[in-house]
């Protein structure tokens, strides 16, 4: 599904990503870990096509196509998303709406015809219920006043109504308390099937206790420090990152 | 929703400005250039009385001792008022009686503008639809004014102002230039002399008028000034909303289109005037595009009374605009709900006047500025509080939108208080559009530019929602559309 090879990316000229390796298979939910400054967000950000993230070195192949080649919402369109550790509020503009013009943006992408009004309407409070969430909702602005758990959950009903192939789920769980957390792995274990892969993107173990990894890997340094089963994750609750830190340095 | 939607298509369909062609109908011109005989050729084509051309005489002989203002902060060549034609319209139209009778290459033109005549199927697509009763202005010529009867029915008078000086001549003479009198201001003193036609509308004591009513325009023939003037008298306790919206085609010289839109609202009674304003703002460079010089101006005359403006300015090379309220009447309410849009070298210099005489007057102005390229926009609003406005209060909002980095936003409020009593309060804010906005769109798979309409029409909802519905959704499509090319 996902295969990257010796990826080298920079913000601002400065090196951050140092030669990643990584592969994700269909149906997998892959975690990586590591602590601040090690590359986590970069590497969703350089994934997903964010400007200013810049590849110096290496490849991504995504589904059989070169990702890096893509734009954005073009790499949305082959299967690609990604939840944002910080939703962006956009005023004005509804939830309903701005998921309207998504669903249809991808679709006219794909060369699908898009959804009409009652089409849609019943596509997303269908999602809307399987994650208990109320229709007050689906009105407000996106993500304007919404509590950190509201935004974390309105994330994966995006997801749960785009349909990835492949999402990437930056820190999902950075400011929930336990609650919050728990209903936000739970949309997304929903979501977990054989057609569909994951990275997980985190710096806690705890989050691994609710959505369980197939793989772990501690991103230090810019590269993949060591991988290993969702017992990987338990280690470093224990030991900490230090010994990866100087694994990456060394 | 489907109006959003809609944008996308509309975005993808369109070339640069695909409103850009003009119709092949025979025009019949009076000469180029301003005159006195000038003057009295557009009268006598319209076979007015006396008194008017008498009016427009003063008005002209005024307007000679005039200069053109200059505080505005916009630039353009000097206008050459003699090289401009002063009267032109469409040929055979005498009265058509339906739209049977109008000329099938107009009827084409509208229905290549999407705005075809046959109002409800059309404008409102579906049955059971408010109704809207158009008057259509071809040029400086009324061609086709329908639902009259219904109007009738109700008393109230809905015709060119051609046709008002014919009909009602009284009414006429009793209101107009009452609020933008013939020495006002430069472009309204020339409109004075020589405006061509426009719309009139009286809507009687304690009638609530039973549609929308609503004018589309487009400029037309090459040359050709247009000089609109519009009429709107809302006796006690009744009510009206008016739609006016236009596009025009594309063309190499600078257009000048100098309107006057008079607005009287007596005791208890409400005017809801809304515009949706898309000429061709002319090419990248700015070259080509329409000058508008506008006034606009309503007196809340009677206590109790409401005037609302609402604008989306997307057009034009220059717009020169300021929807204004006088509340004479105790109580009366003054609204001004605006977005202005200019991009590439658009120059747009905008705001509005609330001027508060009566006791316990109240205002609200909310103003949307967005500027991309190498635009520039300007709000400009004038509050004054009059020494009898007692307990007289303005709310003013005032929020710019930058796309891109070579743009600019400027904010001149002018706050006048004469009285101990009032409040005035102003708010304004300045942003850009964020590249994590744009970002987070993208990722979700709306490309940018469908990515930047969505942003902005949601930072102008405020004022979208408060145009009538039919409105809205042509609105929201020109937001899309004249913010193409913007990003990237």
């Amino acid at each position: 599904m996902l295969e990257v090879a010796n990826l080298h990316a920079a913000v601002d000229g400065k090196g951050i990503l140092n030669g990643l390796d990584l592969a994700v298979g269909p149906g997998e939910v892959h975690a990586v870990m590591g602590p601040n400054g090690s590359g986590k967000s970069t590497l969703s950000y350089v994934l997903s096509g964010r400007d200013g993230y810049e590849v110096t070195e290496g490849s991504v192949r995504f589904r059989g196509a070169d990702l890096l080649a893509l734009e954005p919402e073009e790499r949305a369109a082959a299967g690609l998303f990604l939840a944002f550790q910080y939703p962006v509020e956009i005023p004005g503009v509804t939830n309903m709406t701005f998921l309207k013009h998504a669903v249809n943006g991808l679709r006219v992408q794909r060369g699908e015809e898009e959804l009409d009004a009652m089409q849609f309407l019943k596509l997303v409070r269908q999602k809307a219920k399987a994650l208990g969430m109320s229709d007050d909702m689906l009105k407000r602005a996106v993500n304007v006043g919404f509590s950190g758990g509201e935004k974390k959950r309105n994330e994966i009903l995006q997801m749960a109504v785009l349909e990835p192939a492949f999402a990437v789920l930056d820190e999902t769980d950075s400011g929930l308390d336990i609650d919050a957390l728990k209903i936000v792995a739970e949309g997304v274990n929903a979501l977990r099937g054989p057609g569909r892969s994951m990275l997980v993107i985190t710096h806690y173990q705890r989050l691994l206790d609710y959505i369980v990894p197939d793989r772990v890997h501690v991103l230090a340094g810019g590269r993949i420090a060591q991988s290993g089963g969702k017992e990987l994750a338990l280690r470093l609750e224990n030991e900490g990152y230090g010994a990866f830190a100087d694994r990456a340095a060394a | 929703m489907a109006a959003t939607a809609q944008t996308v298509a509309q975005v993808r369909d369109l070339g640069k400005y695909k409103h850009g062609w003009e119709t092949e109908i025979e025009m019949e011109t009076a000469p180029k250039g301003l005159n006195e005989d000038i003057v009295r050729f557009i009268s006598a084509r319209k076979d007015e009385p006396d008194w008017m051309l008498d009016w427009r005489l003063k008005a002209y002989r005024h307007w000679l001792t005039m200069t053109e203002p200059s505080w505005a902060m916009v630039d353009y060549p000097a206008i050459d008022f003699q090289g401009i034609y002063y009267y032109a319209a469409p040929k055979n139209t005498e009265g058509p009686k339906s739209l049977d009778e109008v000329d099938p290459e107009l009827l084409r033109t509208y229905e290549k503008l999407g705005i075809p005549l046959k109002e409800q199927e059309v404008l409102a697509g579906v049955q059971g639809a408010p109704k809207v009763a158009v008057d259509a202005v071809f040029d400086s010529v009324s061609v086709a004014t329908t639902f009259k009867k219904e109007l009738e029915s109700h008393g109230v008078i809905f015709c060119s102002i051609s046709e008002a000086l014919q009909n009602h001549p009284d009414l006429v003479r009793k209101y107009l230039g009452t609020v933008v009198p013939y020495t006002d201001n430069f472009y309204a003193t020339l409109n004075s002399a020589v405006f061509s036609d426009g719309s009139f509308v009286y809507i009687p004591p304690g009638v609530h008028c039973p549609m929308e009513l609503s004018t589309y325009f487009r400029i037309n023939a090459k040359d050709t000034g247009q000089f609109e003037r519009t009429l709107i008298i809302a006796d006690e306790g009744s009510y009206v909303s008016y739609l006016e919206g236009c596009t025009a085609p594309m063309r190499d010289e600078n257009q000048l289109h100098a309107a006057v839109v008079e607005l009287v609202a007596l005791k208890d009674a409400e005017i809801k005037y809304s515009t949706v304003q898309n000429w061709y703002p002319g090419d990248e460079t700015g070259r080509g595009g329409i000058y508008n010089f506008v006034t606009k101006r309503g007196a809340c005359r009677g206590d109790d009374s409401k005037i609302r403006w609402t604008q989306v300015e997307t057009g034009s090379a220059i717009t020169w605009k300021y929807p204004s309220c006088i509340l004479q009447g105790d109580n009366s309410v003054g609204e001004f709900y605006s977005v202005a849009i200019a991009n590439n070298a658009q120059q747009a210099d905008t705001g509005t006047k609330m001027i508060h005489l009566g006791r316990n007057t109240r205002s609200r102005i909310i103003s949307k500025g967005i500027s991309a390229g190498r635009a520039r926009n300007t709000y400009r609003g004038l509050v004054r509080m009059g020494p009898k406005a007692l307990n007289g209060r303005n709310f003013t909002q005032c929020d710019s939108l930058l796309i891109g980095d070579r743009c600019g936003a400027h904010t001149v409020p002018y706050i006048e208080s004469r009285n101990r009593t009032a409040t005035v309060e102003h708010e304004a804010t300045t942003s850009r559009i964020g590249e994590d906005q744009l970002f987070y769109c993208r990722q979700r798979g709306i490309g940018e530019e469908d990515a930047v309409a969505l942003i902005v029409n949601g930072f102008c909802k405020e004022v979208l929602q408060e145009l009538p519905m039919e409105f809205a959704v042509e609105a929201q499509k020109l937001v899309g559309i004249s913010l193409e090319g913007s990003v990237g």
